[in-house]
């Protein structure tokens, strides 16, 4: 067996007296996709900030190709071949792509004459290996976000890297883009390039990987190849406990309808002719690809594009939605898609993050209940199992499960009957999201109608009632809950799989 | 204690200089200079109010000086006219909450930014006054000069008229719907609308707000001479900035509360008198605000860098 690229032994780190990584070991031989797992918090980013010298351990040994290095900073990982690519590409979207290659890849010495012939020429072998068909002088802005995952990609390629870091690769893809990725991921393994990936979704890791690792509370927990384990006992390992059943049953039978839309459309955001209905204490499955329209179509709901054309019914009266403040007074919600950016305010602490759509009650005749906003926001906190130090804890310290508990709460707060949930899950750990499925239950059963967002099939298959199917800015197909995926996914992407998804 | 630390923090500098200061120069302790010296600090108190609200919402307005000119000029004339003295401070507000309607119309309304906007505003003012008044000072009619009380009573009523603004404002931060409003905007306005907040009106409503503020510092600062000056307040917004910023407020707005800027306004205000005590060239004055103002921005910049670490 060939000596292992990368060595981790014992491996510790404490921030101001949390112990991040407790005596974490790990290696990656080349050309093995080396999976690394874990809920939010268990450690990941710490190890991938030490591996790429972004941190430096209080104690233990790096070792790279059986060489221990005494100290590791970014510049000696760059050199040394250790490439990350995050989740969002960090790349300048002003620059071409070829510029933005240059920049990492060519020595930097401010006032030498660029060539860009030869600028141009490096970017375009690197991105024919990858098979990207990107232009070396499109805009890296006019890029879409597999594109520029891939430019990142050649980046570390350039760079001659040995050791490619992936966090999340797949979350903002579509499934096609995913498939892409993956064809990518196998051709650097055949090069014996090292691949540590991180993902929450399992299905990715079994496709992909040869060996996982499981990190729990700054602890590793195993070590193994990925044959010899299943889901369930990757779950298992990452949460400490059994998770008896990845999506609760459904319960009781759906009401009145709620919300009904007759040819709704907005010339805005693209969205044309939807039409639909959801009763109340039914969850109604949007899936699609990401662009057909699922976002639009909440944010239409919502008021913040509103609509222009079609009718909106609320319980049987014709009602418009002009601002995210009447819809609100007709008691529709919307928990937004990347709640790191907009669905908690990270500066401000849990109570006012809670309360912050409600301000009516908690600041009755305009002053400030302190009782009141504390009574409530503790509540919520023990309802939906909020884990924080209490409610002045900031939302930015929170993990990003548990943000998105605190944006729940501030809309469970405002008692919708229709709750618009636009990627709950996405980006959060196993047993949050399993807590958050069960939520969902829990709130249909009180009678409340959710509209459920998600671009994780088995969550749509498995939670809703009914699926809607969008492509292209319109509803394609309507199936029942526990649909064949296949028969979501085909739909999504038009029959037979081809055309609209490139 | 641990929740407003950085309140805290100015508030003990300022108490260290303080006490330093019994020591080295036990000059600056007499009455009558530092009544005067709280007296004029009063209206850059109010002033730095404003500006607190403006940079809490995640906007600058630096017209503040030229807003404070202008009222402080057109108060001085209206007063000449015979108008009587209880509508002056009304007046003041309005004129000042006009004016600063003028910034949060262009910055809200448009979306325009705050600091070309206001960097417009504050030239106009102060260019239209030197249009208007051609250096000449506003020479205030009889009895208005400390609103005809003897002048301790007078500097007494500024100084306290300052400080229950600073509290009320302090505490209708905190305890408003309005005030949470301003901090969800100045942290995330667009997490804000989401939220079904009007974070343009908002952001509107603050600079009506600072002009207010700005206008009553203006009538404050009037009553304390027979005259007024058509360059009063040149700098004033710089010197209403430095003292939120040391009081504690990010200049990023949406973090930091009202009860930093008393103590911020005060450290500033009390090295000029100290270094005289202290014999020290006047010249230095600028320096060491310069220097407070680094120190300042330093420890938070430190301060949020250290809390930015430690998340997995």
């Amino acid at each position: 067996m060939s000596p292992p690229l990368l060595e981790l032994r014992q491996i510790e780190k404490s921030y101001a007296g949390v112990r991040a990584l407790r005596g974490v070991s790990f290696d990656l031989r080349p050309g093995e996709v080396h999976a690394l797992l874990g809920e939010n918090g268990a450690g990941k980013s710490t190890l991938v900030k030490v591996i790429t010298g972004a941190v430096e351990p209080d104690a233990g040994a790096i070792l790279l190709g059986g060489r221990a290095l005494a100290r590791l900073t970014p510049a000696e990982a760059h050199a040394l071949g250790i490439a990350c690519i995050y989740q969002q590409p960090a790349l300048f979207p002003e620059l071409s792509v070829a510029e933005n290659l240059a920049l990492r890849l060519d020595p930097a010495t401010g006032l030498r004459r660029v060539d860009w012939k030869a600028r141009r020429a490096t970017a375009a072998q690197l991105l024919a290996r990858l098979g990207a068909p990107i232009p070396p002088d499109a805009a890296v802005r006019t890029l879409s976000m597999p594109e520029q995952q891939l430019v990142e990609i050649a980046c570390a390629l350039g760079a001659g890297a040995r050791i490619v870091i992936m966090d999340e690769p797949t979350a903002a893809l579509t499934q096609r883009e995913q498939e892409l990725l993956f064809k990518v991921i196998d051709e650097l393994r055949a090069d014996g390039v090292g691949i540590i990936y991180i993902s929450h979704r399992l299905g990715e890791i079994f496709r992909l990987a040869d060996r996982v690792t499981v990190l729990r509370d700054g602890e590793s927990v195993g070590t193994c190849p990925a044959g010899a384990i299943n889901e369930a006992g990757l779950i298992k390992l990452m949460v400490g406990r059994e998770v008896s059943q990845i999506y609760p049953p459904r319960t009781g039978a759906p009401g009145a309808p709620v919300l009904k839309l007759e040819a709704v459309g907005c010339s805005v955001s693209g969205v044309e002719n939807v039409s639909l209905e959801i009763r109340a204490g039914e969850v109604l499955g949007l899936a699609g690809l990401v662009g057909a329209g699922r976002t639009e179509l909440a944010h239409i709901l919502f008021g913040l594009t509103p609509a222009t054309s079609g009718r909106i019914l609320i319980e049987g009266g014709a009602k418009t939605i002009r601002s995210p403040r009447e819809a609100q007074e007709l008691r529709i919600a919307y928990v937004p898609e990347d709640r790191r950016r907009h669905g908690v305010i990270l500066e401000m602490p849990i109570a006012h993050n809670a309360t912050l759509a409600i301000h009516r009650r908690i600041f009755p005749r305009g002053w400030l209940r302190d009782r009141a906003e504390r009574d409530l926001t503790l509540d919520y906190m023990r309802q939906l199992a909020i884990k924080a130090a209490g409610p002045e804890a900031k939302g930015g310290s929170l993990s990003g499960g548990n943000q998105q508990k605190v944006a729940l709460a501030r809309w469970l707060a405002t008692q919708p009957r229709l709750l618009i949930l636009d990627e709950p899950t996405q980006g959060i750990d196993v047993g949050a999201k399993s807590e958050i499925h069960r939520l969902i239950r829990q709130l249909t059963a009180e009678g409340i109608a959710v509209l459920l967002i998600s671009s994780d099939l088995p969550e749509v298959v498995g939670m809703s009632d009914r699926i809607a199917v969008m492509r292209g800015g319109t509803l394609v197909a309507e199936l029942p809950g526990g649909a064949d995926p296949h028969a979501v996914m085909a739909a999504a992407l038009g029959q037979g799989g081809k055309g609209e998804a490139a | 204690m641990k929740e407003n630390f950085r309140e805290w923090s100015v508030a003990g500098a300022l108490l260290a200089v303080l006490v330093a200061l019994r020591f080295l120069a036990p000059g600056f302790y007499q009455a009558q200079p530092l009544l005067s010296l709280a007296t004029r600090e009063a209206p850059v108190l109010l002033v730095a109010c404003g500006a607190a609200l403006v940079i809490l919402s995640r906007q600058i307005d630096i017209s503040l000086g030229s807003q404070f000119g202008v009222v402080g000029v057109c108060i001085g004339l209206l007063a000449g006219t015979g108008c009587p003295a209880w509508l002056l401070p009304p007046a003041a507000i309005a004129l000042g909450a006009l004016l600063g309607a003028i910034n949060g119309a262009l910055v809200a309304g448009l979306g325009l930014p705050s600091i070309v906007i206001t960097l417009a505003t504050m030239v106009s003012w102060r260019e239209g006054l030197r249009l208007l008044r051609q250096g000449e000072f506003v020479t205030l009619p009889d009895g208005l000069q400390w609103l005809g009380l003897a002048q301790a009573a007078g500097q007494w009523t500024v100084v306290l008229s300052a400080l229950v603004l600073l509290v009320l404002l302090a505490l209708a931060l905190r305890n408003l719907a309005a005030g949470r409003f301003v901090y969800a905007v100045g942290s995330d306005a667009e997490a804000a609308r989401l939220a079904g907040l009007r974070p343009r009106r908002v952001t509107f409503l603050t600079f009506v707000a600072a002009g207010a503020f700005t206008g009553l510092a203006a009538m404050l600062n009037l009553i304390q001479s027979p005259q007024v000056d058509p360059k009063s307040g040149t700098g004033l917004e710089l010197k209403a900035i430095a003292a939120v910023v040391v009081g504690g407020i990010a200049i990023s707005g949406g973090r930091g509360s009202l009860w930093g800027v008393l103590p911020g306004v005060l450290l500033l205000a009390c090295i000029s008198p100290a270094l005289t005590h202290l014999h020290v060239e006047a010249y230095w004055e600028k320096a060491i605000q310069g220097g407070v103002i680094l120190l300042a921005v330093v420890a938070d910049g430190l301060r949020s860098r250290r809390a930015g670490k430690g998340q997995s």
